[in-house]
């Protein structure tokens, strides 16, 4: 009984995350065009989106081959598996001990590398440039990510991310200049990785700086729908990730009665209204970045990263 | 028993070389050399995986051969029986994928003999208990290799190539040469077992040290003595290309384990330290060469490097652990850098592989004359795509596994009481991401240049797909690789001997961890199940694919690209492997490679083209090898004179340095 529930609480995080992925970005969508004085789509747009998408026929390039086809299940599944490996509502749950956090960031790497490849399978250029952009931004990106890891890893003791969310809930934690650095790296890469303003412009794809739209521009129908899926659920995974290690309170511990669970629950929807919000706030009030402007602001991120891991290093004297 | 099979197996494989000297021209040559290695690797192979899962006790043997009053002593004991594996399993698959592939052969007399003699060689280093038939196997590898790597000297880049190897394998054996000597000490005891109870002082540990470092490092492809492993190992035929990088640089890091963990005796403090140093280096330094090259053998070859520092992170790991006497955490670190070096012969080989059967399929290696294979050579870019995903350290393969385990090593360091580990290890591990890093990055543009896109020239258009022979042992490997990404635990307590016999201690034993789940220390510490992971993605995927297809769309149109608008038919306007590597040319090489971009921009009404020339240097070469090669040259040139004298000059020459000598025996206290 109790191992049926535990696989119910899992597989509600599953169809959770699934189900939240476009509404997050249609929040973020929606406060942005309200504080640039628009009207905005309606919150539910991205479904719409989803679902028309998935309904259109495939148009695939002449010379497509099998890895353009199979590369946006793949994307999709490997970002989801991520997604619901990183606790939102409850920690603990039955498989939250397959994968620790290093290996959540590399499952976002298996997922980058096919998208990156996709990008290159047709052969035209403008796939070219967003893959090998993309590639670069993340060989920056990615070592910054495994800092923050390695700095809350070492404060947690701890690389499993429901370990490290229970600590970081504790009042054990204090406040710890590491913890700040930690936070402010992990939003730098967080907007990288998303490719959000000032990195990337996720609006539009006819412009000299973009990645991430230039690197999908092959895709139509339900390739595309699941490729954008995938992008929705990563922005919901970054969200999730700060949430569970930086505001870490609400979140259901193991084994828990459903009324914790529901407290839970509104506390993710609560964490995701804030960090949509901030979010949408951040990219209006900033420009985007020239493409060689990124390697800086990411830079920023892994000297950070470094930094408080070296401080750790040094802090722990036994 | 087992030793014996070991040593006989080496023996056929000599013989091997001389029967197949009359032979060498018919195809039987290639049957015999290539189908008698594949055997005897495997019985070699079988051999040895018995003893090490079967923990079998050590087994020693002492043959009248060699010196005199030494005679040869081997010795079989886990740490051996592994890297016995390592060598016989990269050996079956380069042979098995020989049998197909030696057809290309043009010169196969220049191949078939030393190949054999190659494997043997190999073996012998592993299972040699004494610094001479150590020495003697070791130099046999390396000569054997170098007229591997010379087999076709009609390029003038492989003669470059060869000289450079042959040069800086000499200067590896002396330093290894001079390693043994001073552990032999005064008396000569060669035997290791007579090393091993002599405990050398410190000065000489020390020294050693610096001296394996030197000998191991430059066959391994430590950065700066990288220098002639991306020269040397593309040009060899590719199966030997595979052994080389995949195996024998292996062989390479037995050495330093064995010289280090096993005859020096238990660690200098700052030995931990210099070998992080010199690993994180080479870790960065390697993946971005990488990055830079557009050959794809060389790029490979230069992952090696890279890989090599991966090894040394988790050995330098190990080494600081047991300095200070973290048992656990050095069986850890220790048994990352084991599962690496099995995780990186088995890709490496696979790889190297791959890109012979390129090779055979389009007569290119060069990537800018490459592109689309996929169409083409369908099995070959899958097994080659595995590979790529499973070196870039991406779950579910096997790479991840051990950068996973390396990386949990790392963060035990904090523990290690001396403020240098406390600011480098931190440096390092950044290190190790980044070139993590990068490394994906570099192998989106390997598979994505040579296998996507559109056919760059007419060869890659009219590639053909690889024989079964060499099919069979790519699919074997891709097996392999993909065994153990998601069955991890097998092979970690499988090392739990080699660790224990070098180290002291091992990893708990992780087959009684329920679930498949690898937990290095403890599970609210850290875990990580492969096969769970690779099921769930599978699941989800299947169920992507299944949903959507039964309740949205499975219609699909073909047609011209999109692109924007803006399709452009010729096959130049693909990113190629230079412009792939551009942004990240200019992140990092401006710094290393000191990249300069020059565009020639002709004035407005001029039809001439613009063109965009890039400059890269060669930073270590310029500053450590050419000062030195300059040097030697100079020298040489200046004792030319030397040649041209008459006999009374020379007479005189011999009388003067005896009248020396006698002198000095005179003087002499």
């Amino acid at each position: 009984m109790a191992l049926i529930l535990s696989l119910a609480v899992q597989a509600a995080q599953m169809v959770l995350v699934l189900a939240l992925a476009p509404l997050l970005l249609g929040f973020v969508r929606k406060i942005k065009a309200r504080l640039l004085s628009r009207q905005g789509p309606p919150l539910i747009q991205p479904y719409r989106d989803l679902i028309r998408l998935l309904r259109k026929e495939v148009v695939l390039a002449n010379n497509a081959s099998w890895l353009f086809r199979a590369a946006p299940y793949l994307i999709f599944a490997a970002t989801w598996v991520a997604a619901s490996l990183v606790p939102t509502f409850a920690s603990g749950l039955i498989f939250s001990w397959s994968a620790d956090l290093i290996a959540i960031v590399a499952l976002l790497g298996t997922a980058r590398f096919f998208l990156a490849l996709a990008g290159l399978d047709i052969g035209t250029a403008f796939g070219g440039i967003g893959s090998s952009r993309e590639v670069m931004i993340a060989s920056l990106a990615e070592p910054a990510m495994l800092m923050i890891v390695f700095t809350l890893a070492l404060v947690a003791g701890s690389t499993q991310l429901s370990t490290m969310a229970g600590y970081l809930a504790s009042s054990e934690v204090g406040l710890r200049v590491s913890i700040g650095m930690a936070l402010v790296a992990l939003i730098i890469v967080a907007i990288a990785e998303n490719a959000r303003i000032p990195v990337d412009n996720p609006a539009t794809h006819l412009e000299l700086t973009m990645v991430h739209e230039a690197m999908v521009l092959e895709y139509s129908g339900r390739h595309l729908a699941l490729i954008d899926l995938s992008s929705e659920l990563k922005l919901l995974l970054y969200v999730s990730l700060i949430g569970c290690l930086f505001v870490p309170w609400g979140i259901a511990p193991p084994d828990a009665p459903p009324g914790a669970l529901l407290i839970g629950i509104a506390a993710y929807v609560a964490k995701l209204v804030a960090g949509g919000f901030l979010l949408a706030v951040f990219e209006t009030s900033i420009a985007k970045m020239r493409v060689f402007r990124v390697p800086d602001f990411l830079g920023i991120a892994l000297m950070l990263g470094l930094l408080a891991t070296l401080l750790m290093f040094v802090a722990r004297s036994h | 028993m087992a030793l014996t099979i070991i040593i006989v197996c080496a023996a056929v494989l000599i013989v091997l070389s001389a029967l197949s000297l009359p032979v060498h021209r018919s195809p039987l040559g290639r049957i015999l050399v290539y189908g008698g290695s594949l055997l005897v690797s495997l019985t070699s192979l079988a051999v040895a995986l018995a003893h090490l899962l079967g923990q079998a006790p050590h087994q020693a043997l002492t043959l009248p051969i060699g010196l005199p009053w030494l005679g040869a002593h081997f010795l079989l004991d886990p740490l051996a029986s592994f890297f016995l594996v390592v060598v016989n399993l990269g050996g079956a698959a380069a042979s098995l994928y020989a049998l197909g592939y030696g057809k290309h052969e043009r010169a196969p007399q220049r191949v078939l003999p030393f190949y054999p003699l190659f494997l043997a060689s190999m073996i012998l280093v592993v299972v040699a208990d004494d610094a001479f038939s150590f020495l003697f196997a070791w130099e046999f590898m390396s000569l054997s290799s170098w007229a591997l790597v010379m087999a076709h000297d009609r390029l003038r880049e492989n003669v470059r190539a060869g000289y450079v190897y042959i040069v800086m394998a000499s200067f590896g054996t002396l330093a290894l040469l001079i390693g043994f000597a001073l552990l032999a000490g005064p008396d000569g005891a060669f035997a290791f077992s007579a090393i091993r109870d002599s405990h050398p002082s410190e000065a000489i540990a020390a020294l050693v040290l610096v001296l394996v470092l030197i000998g191991a490092g430059s066959k391994a492809g430590l950065v700066p003595l990288h220098a002639w492993l991306p020269l040397a190992h593309p040009a060899a035929p590719s199966h030997v290309s595979a052994l080389l990088s995949g195996v024998m640089t292996k062989v390479a890091v037995y050495a330093f384990i064995r010289i280090t963990f096993d005859l020096i005796g238990t660690p200098a403090w700052w030995a931990g330290l210099v070998v992080l140093a010199l690993a994180g280096i080479t870790c960065v330094m390697g993946v971005l060469y990488a990055l830079m090259q557009h050959d794809l053998k060389r790029l490979l070859a230069y992952h090696t490097v890279e890989n090599i520092g991966i090894i040394f992170i988790g050995l330098g790991l190990a080494l600081a652990f047991q300095a200070f006497g973290f048992a656990l955490a050095s069986a850890l670190a220790f048994t990352a850098a084991l599962l690496h070096v099995l995780n990186h012969s088995l890709f490496k080989n696979l790889l190297f592989l791959g890109s012979g059967a390129v090779l055979a399929g389009t007569g290119e290696r060069d990537m800018e004359h490459l592109g689309g294979l996929i169409h083409r050579m369908p099995l070959t870019a899958f097994t080659f795509l595995v590979g790529c995903v499973a070196i870039s350290a991406l779950p579910p393969l096997n790479g991840f596994v051990s950068e996973w385990l390396t990386f949990q090593a790392i963060l035990l360091s904090p523990q290690l009481p001396s403020w240098a580990f406390k600011f480098l290890v931190p440096a390092v591990g950044a290190l190790l991401a980044l070139s993590a890093a990068l490394a994906a990055a570099c192998f989106v543009k390997a598979f994505g240049v040579t296998f996507l896109g559109r056919p760059r020239t007419e060869a890659a258009a009219n590639a053909h797909e690889a024989d079964r022979f060499s099919l069979t042992a790519m699919f074997a490997l891709t097996a392999l690789c993909l065994l153990a990404g998601i069955l991890p635990g097998y092979f970690i307590d499988a090392l739990a001997p080699a660790a224990k016999s070098m180290v002291g201690a091992s990893m708990p034993l992780q087959s009684e961890v329920p679930y498949l789940s690898i937990v290095p220390i403890a599970e609210s510490r850290s875990s990580y199940n492969g096969l769970l992971v690779f099921i769930f993605m599978l699941v989800s995927a299947s169920a992507a694919v299944l949903v959507i297809h039964r309740l949205a769309s499975n219609r699909v149109r073909r047609g011209p690209a999109w692109d924007c608008g803006y399709p452009d038919p010729r096959p130049q306007t693909q990113y190629s492997a230079s412009s792939f590597a551009q942004p990240i040319r200019r992140v990092f090489g401006t710094l290393v490679f000191r990249a300069r971009e020059r565009v020639e921009m002709p004035p407005p009404g001029d039809a001439a083209p613009a063109r965009l020339t890039v400059s890269l240097s060669d930073v270590i070469w310029d500053v450590g090898y050419a000062p030195i090669a300059g040097a030697v040259g100079a020298i040489s040139g200046w004792l030319n004179h030397l040649q041209y004298l008459s006999i009374r000059r020379y007479l005189s020459f011999v009388f003067a340095a005896l009248v020396g000598l006698l002198l000095m025996l005179a003087i002499w206290p």
